[in-house]
């Protein structure tokens, strides 16, 4: 698949990939051993992949690959050589959010944002290959994304609702004055 | 129910919003600057030990590295919480006290080779005997973690209110237990990170700080600059929790690299890195006796506690004596004993984690009131609901309660999780239990020594009326502020949140604020916002009356409409209004400041738990447990709040489901583990076992509809309020599922599997 590198004069070899990403075929010139997630970060500027661990347990730099979530800071770039690729970046159409990016900001799913783009791409593969999941298998599809703020209720709330096309909780979900239950 | 807004008491959407969920938001560690350069901080691989040398000449030829400090590059003046405690540098010269401790950073081309010129830093330790167990830290024989504290002991606290020994002697039951907090650490998902660089002697620094004011006043105290000298910019900030509170010194190694490169550096710690760093929750031994009346009656309350510090004070000296001070907050008692010692151990420091010292305290108080209400026989809600503080009270430690909903939150919770009906049928291997909290709403003295106002803000409104911008020191870290505040800019000046803008937390920009802890900011930088909203619509309405001819005080002015409120029909928009006023008279600008009013008591540490009001809250929960393997089965969690009034409940919400997750977590699953060498046995997050989806149980979660006067429209405190009362709830669930108790936390299924197994053969050997 890598037809091409090239060794420094320091015997280091490079690799010249493309990555279909967010639907532009983008070249760059890549270690063996440097990461997806810092790629996409590093070299295309895409920050809305974010770094939490790099460990693969947090699930921040989640991206989709051929549309399968992955951590992205578990994959080489060499790996992903001529795959598509899906950031958070390419989720919104010219400006236009997806149905999982409004509701999460309707049911107030955001905090502060860091595990966000990772939950965003979770769930819109799982709704991508199931359009009306049940709450545990939302629960599940989004157990590889950790959120330190939210408890996950209302990001689960969102995902759902978000499912079923309702993008937003409504004037009297809540009662107007002082909160009320859930 | 208290009156209807146009703008507060509504689910509106963060204003940040769009910007997180495309990825277009930018925290700190996605900040580029032409010419930057990587930093990165060389740490201690031992607990304790003495540094002989440091040779950092391999490293400083290594190509790609572009400088290399140790402590002989950086200031030697120590910083820390109190000047009465001042003991961390920026960077160890003599001595490492934990493994994670300072010793030296690099600044490099790029991130590998910092990894590779760190590795070329050759440290010469001599290995000493560590501090390890804080129990036994106090202990003679014991080595020394900082020469100058004698027996380890860091803060001491010895706090006596009423007749305490007479209280005791006149007691009908009297009752003493014992219980062990765990270390656990806030776990923000965005490390922490630093951008520094210098620009003709001025240093400005990014960084994911929760008070930016706090840390321009440690940097230009460091480097003995001028405040206005030092510019701290705040970007997004993924979480903090406590743990971004106070300098990492990625801000002092990141500016002084910086100076010397003169290039910008961006620092970061990795997961590791972070939980070496720490400043969690303490770890603690607590001692708490009750002498009760045969009613139940809380007559007196004698706290003894233990609590392991770590290496540094941090900001522990605060938690040391919060854990005492709030506890006689949810029940009314006059008598009341509190003894603290916060010892030095080699191991990372502690600090403020959500709940600032409270919620570990409040588990021991409430498993042992379980305890005691079994003694004599009472249901655990009516020995609660008997106790339960009052409004327009004062604690004995002299903190005055205004708005306090106490009993109301019990009753309700009660009715909402069956209570009754539960404790009636019951179900082999199930139990309920019911706990409170209570937390400051923003503390009532300054986090360092200053005669500063507590919060201010200013608006100002966009020439033509169309937009307005709020400007703030108050930090939003994830909690919601930004939209709260603009929400009370906009419901104050009469105007739409839609056309609210914000600038928030640059110390050049925005004016000062002491940031996000202490659930200071929807109270008090809302107060702050409130004002600077009705400056603008006064002006507003002076302008109007002109524009109409009529009196200003016929005049209101609500979501963007100037109107008579005796005429109909007699109205402007706030836009032309506003655009007028620029036309005569220039900007139309609001200002607001906040500063408490003098607080609490005048004995030793009376100030720290002082606070302007104070939020209260009860939580029930339902376990299933299963006997052969202890497994803890969370069947459900009722929560009901008394936080005055609501500004944006979805936001309240969204508060109260955090809190209770990390308090869940951290009652049965979180715990840091060190091995015997002092090192992290578990510094990621899959290992430290922080609750993924699929481990949160159904929560609901209720508001009273409760006013507190001195709040702004009778807000007060929520985003750690409710992490004070889960530890307790759930240690009291399983209690009464078991009918044994696990006296430490995290109350693991190993532990419950062995109490259970325990009990079985106790019961066996009984019947012989």
């Amino acid at each position: 698949m890598i037809n091409q590198t090239i060794t420094d004069k320091d015997g280091v070899k490079r690799y010249l990939i493309t990555l279909n990403v967010n639907g532009d075929a983008r070249t760059v010139l890549v270690k063996g051993n440097a990461i997806l997630a810092n790629v996409l970060r590093d070299e295309l500027n895409l920050t809305g992949t974010k770094k939490g661990c790099e460990l693969g347990d947090c699930g921040s730099c989640t991206v989709l690959l051929e549309g399968k979530p992955v951590d992205s800071c578990m994959v080489l770039a060499i790996e992903a050589d001529g795959l598509e690729i899906i950031t958070i970046e390419g989720v919104a159409v010219n400006s236009k959010l997806d149905a999982i990016q409004e509701a999460m900001i309707n049911f107030a799913a955001v905090q502060c944002g860091y595990c966000t783009p990772g939950m965003v791409l979770s769930a819109k593969a799982l709704l991508t290959r199931n359009p009306h999941p049940t709450e545990p298998e939302v629960r599940e599809a989004i157990s590889g994304n950790l959120c330190r703020c939210t408890g996950y209720v209302h990001i689960v709330e969102a995902v759902l609702a978000a499912s079923e096309g309702r993008l937003s909780p409504g004037e009297h979900e809540y009662p107007r004055e002082e909160g009320g239950s859930i | 129910m208290s009156r209807q807004y146009s703008v507060i008491g509504h689910s509106v959407p963060r204003i940040d919003g769009p910007e997180k969920v495309t990825g277009a938001a930018k925290y700190t560690l996605d900040l580029k600057f032409p010419n930057m350069l990587y930093g990165k901080i060389l740490t201690s691989p031992h607990a304790h030990a003495r540094i002989i040398s440091i040779d950092t000449s391999e490293a400083e030829a290594l190509p790609g590295v572009k400088a290399v400090i140790t402590h002989k590059d950086v200031p030697t003046l120590k910083y820390g919480l109190s000047p009465a405690r001042w003991d961390e540098n920026i960077f160890c010269s003599d001595k490492v006290r934990f493994v994670g401790d300072k010793v030296a950073a690099v600044a490099c081309l790029d991130e590998p080779t910092c990894y590779k010129a760190l590795k070329l830093i050759k440290v010469e330790y001599e290995v000493l005997p560590a501090v390890l167990n804080f129990l036994t830290a106090m202990d003679d024989g014991q080595p020394r973690v900082h020469d100058e504290y004698e027996k380890n002991i860091n803060t001491e606290i010895h706090q006596e209110f009423g007749d305490v020994a007479k209280a005791f002697a006149e007691a009908y039951h009297v009752r003493t237990d014992t219980f062990i907090g765990q270390r656990t650490y806030q776990c923000p998902i965005e490390p922490h990170t630093a951008v520094s660089m210098w620009d003709n002697g001025k240093l400005t620094v990014y960084s994911s700080t929760q008070s930016p004011h706090y840390f321009q006043y440690y940097i230009a105290r460091e480097f003995g600059m001028d405040i206005g000298d030092v510019r701290i910019i705040k970007t997004f900030v993924g979480g903090g929790f406590g743990g971004k509170l106070e300098p990492t010194g990625l801000e002092f190694a990141g500016a002084v690299l910086a100076k010397l490169t003169s290039r910008p550096v961006r620092m970061f710690y990795d997961r590791a890195e972070m939980f070496a760093h720490n400043r969690g929750r303490h770890a603690q031994q607590m001692e708490i006796t009750t002498g009760v009346d045969k009613n139940g009656k809380i007559l007196v309350a004698h706290a003894n506690f233990k609590m392991d510090g770590g290496a540094y004070t941090s900001l522990g000296i605060a938690s040391a004596y919060y854990a005492g001070a709030l506890l006689p907050m949810t029940y009314e008692f006059d008598n009341y004993k509190f003894d603290m010692y916060r010892v030095y151990t080699n191991l990372p420091a502690c600090g403020a984690q959500r709940g600032h010292g409270a919620p570990q305290p409040k588990y021991a108080f409430e498993s042992h009131l379980d305890n005691v209400a079994k003694d004599l026989g009472i249901d655990p809600m009516d020995i609660r609901i008997l106790n339960a503080r009052r409004e327009n009270t004062v604690t004995p430690n002299d903190f005055k309660v205004n708005s306090c909903h106490m009993r109301e939150c019990l009753e309700r919770a009660r009715v909402m999780s069956g209570w009754d009906e539960k404790k009636k049928n019951r179900t082999p291997g199930r139990g309920i239990g019911v706990s409170t909290g209570s937390f400051v709403t923003g503390a009532g003295y300054p986090i360092y020594r200053t005669d500063m106002p507590h919060a201010s803000a200013f608006i100002r409104v966009n020439e033509d009326g169309t937009a307005a911008t709020l400007y703030t020191g108050a930090v939003e870290i994830g909690q919601g502020s930004d939209t709260v505040l603009c929400q009370m800019a906009a419901e104050a000046m009469g105007y739409r949140y839609e056309h609210m803008k914000i600038i928030a937390a640059d110390t050049e920009i925005t004016p000062l604020d002491f940031g996000a802890y202490a659930s200071r900011q929807t109270y008090m930088s809302g107060t702050a916002v409130k004002l600077a909203g009705e400056e603008v619509k006064k002006q507003i309405l002076d302008m109007a009356s002109a524009m109409l001819s009529l009196p200003a005080d016929d005049l209101d002015c609500d979501d963007g409409i100037v109107f008579s409120k005796s005429r109909e029909g007699k109205s402007l928009t706030f836009q032309e209004v506003a655009r007028k006023h620029f036309v005569l008279k220039g900007p139309l600008l609001g200002k607001g400041v906040y500063t408490p009013p003098r607080l609490g008591g005048t004995f030793k540490g009376a100030p720290v738990g002082t606070s302007p009001a104070y939020s209260f809250g009860a939580q029930v929960g339902e376990v299933q447990i299963d006997a052969e393997t202890g497994e803890i089965s969370v069947l459900g969690i009722w929560d009901v709040h008394d936080c005055g009034k609501v500004i944006n409940p979805r936001l309240l919400h969204g508060q109260v489901h955090g809190a209770l997750f990390m308090g869940m977590g951290e009652s049965v699953w979180e715990e840091v583990l060190f091995d015997d060498k002092g090192r992290i046995l578990n510094p990621e997050l899959a290992n430290y076992r922080m609750l993924s989806a699929m481990d949160m149980p159904p929560i609901e979660s209720e508001v009273l509809d409760t006013y507190e006067p001195t709040g702004p429209w009778g807000a007060k405190e929520v985003g750690e309020g409710a992490t004070n009362p889960t530890l307790g709830m759930f240690s009291n669930a399983i209690f009464d599922a078991m009918g044994v108790r696990v006296n430490s936390l995290p109350l693991t299924y190993e532990k419950v599997w062995r109490a259970l197994k325990e009990k079985r053969e106790r019961e066996a050997a009984e019947r012989g």
